[in-house]
């Protein structure tokens, strides 16, 4: 890595983003004026809720405030990010910069660099200033664990939203369109510094090491694709943002039938289609399974995680005894489950096999969906989510007393032995089509990469998914609460 | 004497997903050669550029500049080359001595040999005045001169000059035909992309005539005029009729087209045919008002090129 094309690059965009009156007008107004707004706003609050003995103002409300003043002049690196990746895009000034012998790594490098540093110094800029002046018109001092923590995550937030930025432009070649993508790191942002208020407002500072850990480990990824994306292949091997329905949908079939896209290949002779539906069980999906191998593996991880993430929750937050009426369970009790008479059940779904199989069915497919809009982060939550329900269930049962294990092998295994799989493989198939977009693999662009990820999540999912799932839902319906009674009924 | 081939591809091929940009493409540019890239938009010449540049890996096929491979020593041919894209693509809020200073550094030129070269290229191309000002307030010919500078700033051992008149109005491209005639002049290696037929003639050495990816034809000027079109085409203007005098030379060359008082035939060596057709003419007791070669058009060539090749895939 030179350090001096590094730092060649990024002077040279942070003086051009400094020219920029667009620019510097607002990340100005931002920085001088509105930590004094933030401070006047405080001192009123104050005023106001001094009447009342309430004290949450100094605690709680100036570091949200802190926070609030970082965060607007840090969400200009968003902007400069777009202008400086796909502004240069669109103004033919990117191919000369690539002809000349810096690494894609060096401009990647640079560019990141200049995005976020003037905002971050604008931003550090804003909240001193709004120290200054709550320390003097307050008498607030802050913690330094409080400085660090709003310092820290100011500066993540930025890398993300740059990152992020990047990650987007590769898939445009235009400003507009960059900024209508945008909100896939806009809408997550929000999300995320309403969490952090919450957190503030609620006392829970420790828990900012949990955001501070999760952005780090966002940023990383997200460099990481950036890295992948940001080359000269890719960059000059975009077209136009044009969206051709035809061509995807003749990708999506073709990915479908052979697993790569023939594109008019007529030659083929025709197979009965039970034939091809053997070739697919014998041939296709082990092969789709063997070469996922690694997804499948975080999919269970995830999975594990979750058993223990409950567990930890319920030595944690132990129920109150007798919430878990294992010793009054009888056949009407399990036969209602899911109606309000079954006090202590009736989250579960009703017990019946087309209920159960429906409801896992649209989860799955949920996870699915929520894939591409959060690089595949909310498919894996949605499986940790139930698996933290069964380790917390199991935890609380050993925790009265009872037998974790005869816990798991009366509630779950009869049918999680199809059930579970057949959660991990829809989980780690969906989980791709998030991930495709962060990192699509080599000599293919992020939509070609989509479609296949699409294709192949509908195959393993019709073939083997549905099929496991209907199993598991009879099971659950007929066999489990069988067991269950035998286990533990009266 | 030994020509070497600064510039050579073998093979090169560049395919995006299914759509093959470049295919199969074979070229040798020798020191010093001005060599015409010609095709229609959407021909692959701007990839091929990409591809010889090291900006682009070809997907099969080697290309090699001063005998460096633009796959494993990308770097060392970056900067061997200078790129003329066909946008300008300047930094419009930048000054041109701080454009320069930036592209020099980026080439791991020193501080005082960027100025001199600065000064030197600025001069040569007549932007000196305008030094102080902000590129953004250039002409189209000014920006695109402003391009061609920064293309040679660290004195390129080839330059690749992609559509540098494309979207020009007349005047600015004629500044800057002018300024590539004038590397031509010192002898630069130079690779020239463009769809534009007089400027290929005019400026080039040699011509390639590429569609689809494929190089279709390849020669100077006049051999692919000879190729193509035959022979050179002679028209003789007399001051009264020809009558039967055609018979009489048709054993010297072929008669092509006939008016009243003039004819146009072919012939291979002129020099020789030529005043033989005239002494026949005079024994024949006609005047001669004028005899020359007919001006033989690329376009010509190059429309019937494409049409053939077109032909030959149908």
């Amino acid at each position: 890595m030179n350090r001096t094309a590094v730092s060649t690059i990024m002077r040279r965009e942070m003086r051009d983003s400094l020219r920029d009156w667009r620019i510097v007008a607002p990340i100005l107004l931002l920085t001088l004026g509105f930590p004094f707004l933030m401070n006047t706003t405080a001192l009123l609050v104050e005023n106001f809720l001094r009447q009342y003995n309430a004290v949450i103002i100094s605690t709680h409300m100036i570091p949200f405030g802190l926070m609030v003043v970082g965060f607007f002049p840090i969400s200009f690196s968003l902007v400069i990010a777009l202008e400086t990746f796909v502004g240069e895009k669109e103004r033919y000034s990117l191919e000369p910069l690539l002809s000349t012998p810096i690494s894609d790594a060096e401009l990647y490098l640079g560019k990141l660099l200049a995005a976020v540093l003037l905002p971050l110094v604008a931003s550090y800029i804003g909240m001193a200033l709004y120290l200054v002046s709550v320390m003097w018109n307050l008498r607030y001092h802050p913690t330094p664990q409080i400085l660090v923590q709003v310092s820290l995550l100011t500066a993540m937030e930025g890398l993300v939203m740059v990152a992020g930025a990047v990650v987007v432009s590769s898939h445009t070649t235009s400003v507009r369109a960059a900024n209508l993508l945008a909100s896939f790191i806009i809408v997550p942002m929000a999300l995320l510094v309403q969490t952090e208020s919450i957190l503030m407002f609620w006392g829970r500072f420790d828990m900012l090491w949990y955001i501070l850990l999760i952005l780090v480990v966002a940023d990383l990824a997200l460099v990481r694709a950036g890295v992948r994306t940001f080359n000269r292949e890719e960059i000059l091997s975009r077209g136009m943002d044009n969206l051709n329905l035809g061509h995807i949908a003749r990708s999506f079939r073709d990915f479908l039938r052979s697993g790569s896209p023939t594109h008019g290949d007529t030659n083929a002779e025709p197979v009965p289609w039970w034939r091809r539906l053997l070739a697919l069980y014998r041939h296709d999906l082990p092969r789709l399974l063997w070469r996922e191998r690694s997804t499948l593996g975080v999919a269970a991880l995830m999975l594990a995680a979750g058993v223990g993430l409950g567990a930890y929750y319920a030595w944690r937050y132990p129920l109150p005894q007798g919430i878990i009426p294992l010793d009054h369970l009888t056949d009407r009790i399990l036969q209602a489950q899911g109606s309000p008479v079954t006090p202590g059940w009736s989250w579960l779904p009703a017990i019946s096999t087309r209920a159960i199989f429906l409801h896992n069915m649209r989860v799955l497919l949920l996870g699915a969906l929520l894939a591409p809009l959060s690089f595949g982060a909310l498919t894996l939550i949605l499986l940790l989510a139930p698996m933290t329900m069964v380790g917390f269930l199991a935890a609380q049962v050993s925790i009265v007393g009872g037998n974790p294990w005869t816990f798991l092998a009366a509630f779950i295994l009869p049918h999680g032995w199809l059930e579970v799989p057949a959660a991990v493989i829809a989980t780690a198939f969906a989980f791709r089509l998030g991930a495709v977009l962060m990192a699509p693999p080599k000599d293919s662009t992020a939509g070609e990469a989509l479609i296949q990820a699409a294709a192949d999540f509908v195959k393993v999912f019709v073939l083997l998914v549905l099929p496991l799932l209907a199993m598991a839902a009879l099971t659950e319906a007929r066999i489990t609460p069988q067991v269950v009674l035998w286990v533990y009924g009266r | 004497m030994t020509i070497h081939a600064v510039v050579e591809a073998h093979g090169l091929t560049k395919r995006f997903g299914t759509f093959t940009a470049v295919d199969r493409v074979d070229l040798h540019v020798a020191e010093g050669e001005v060599l015409a890239l010609l095709g229609p938009n959407g021909a692959g010449k701007t990839t091929t550029v990409r591809c010889l540049a090291a900006i682009l890996r070809p997907t099969a096929g080697q290309a090699r500049i001063a005998g460096h491979d633009t796959v494993a020593e990308a770097q060392t041919v970056r900067h061997l080359v200078g790129l003329l894209t066909e946008f300008p693509g300047l930094y419009q809020r930048m000054r041109p001595p701080e454009y320069l200073a930036f592209f020099g550094q980026l080439h791991e030129m020193q501080a005082s040999h960027i100025r001199q070269r600065s000064e030197q290229l600025m001069r040569q191309f007549g932007l000196w005045d305008a030094r102080d000002h902000r590129m953004g307030e250039f002409s189209k010919g000014m920006q695109q001169k402003m391009a061609l500078i920064r293309a040679m700033i660290h004195d390129p051992h080839v330059l690749f000059l992609d559509e540098p008149t494309s979207a020009m109005d007349p005047q600015s491209a004629k500044q800057v035909r002018d300024a590539i005639a004038a590397l031509r002049r010192e002898g630069r290696t130079i690779l020239l992309c463009t769809h534009n037929l007089a400027e290929a003639e005019t400026l080039a050495d040699r011509i390639a005539i590429i569609r689809r990816g494929k190089i279709v034809a390849l020669g100077t000027p006049a051999e692919l005029k000879h190729r193509l079109l035959g022979d050179p085409l002679t028209e003789v203007r007399l001051t009264q009729s020809i009558d039967g005098f055609l018979s009489r030379v048709t054993d010297l060359v072929e008669i092509v087209d006939h008016g009243e008082t003039w004819f146009r035939y072919r012939a291979a060596r002129a020099q020789e045919v030529n005043p033989r057709i005239v002494r026949r003419l005079t024994e024949a007791g006609h005047e001669v008002v004028a005899i020359g070669e007919l001006e033989q058009h690329l376009e010509t060539v190059y429309l019937r090129i494409v049409e053939e090749e077109r032909a030959g895939n149908e």
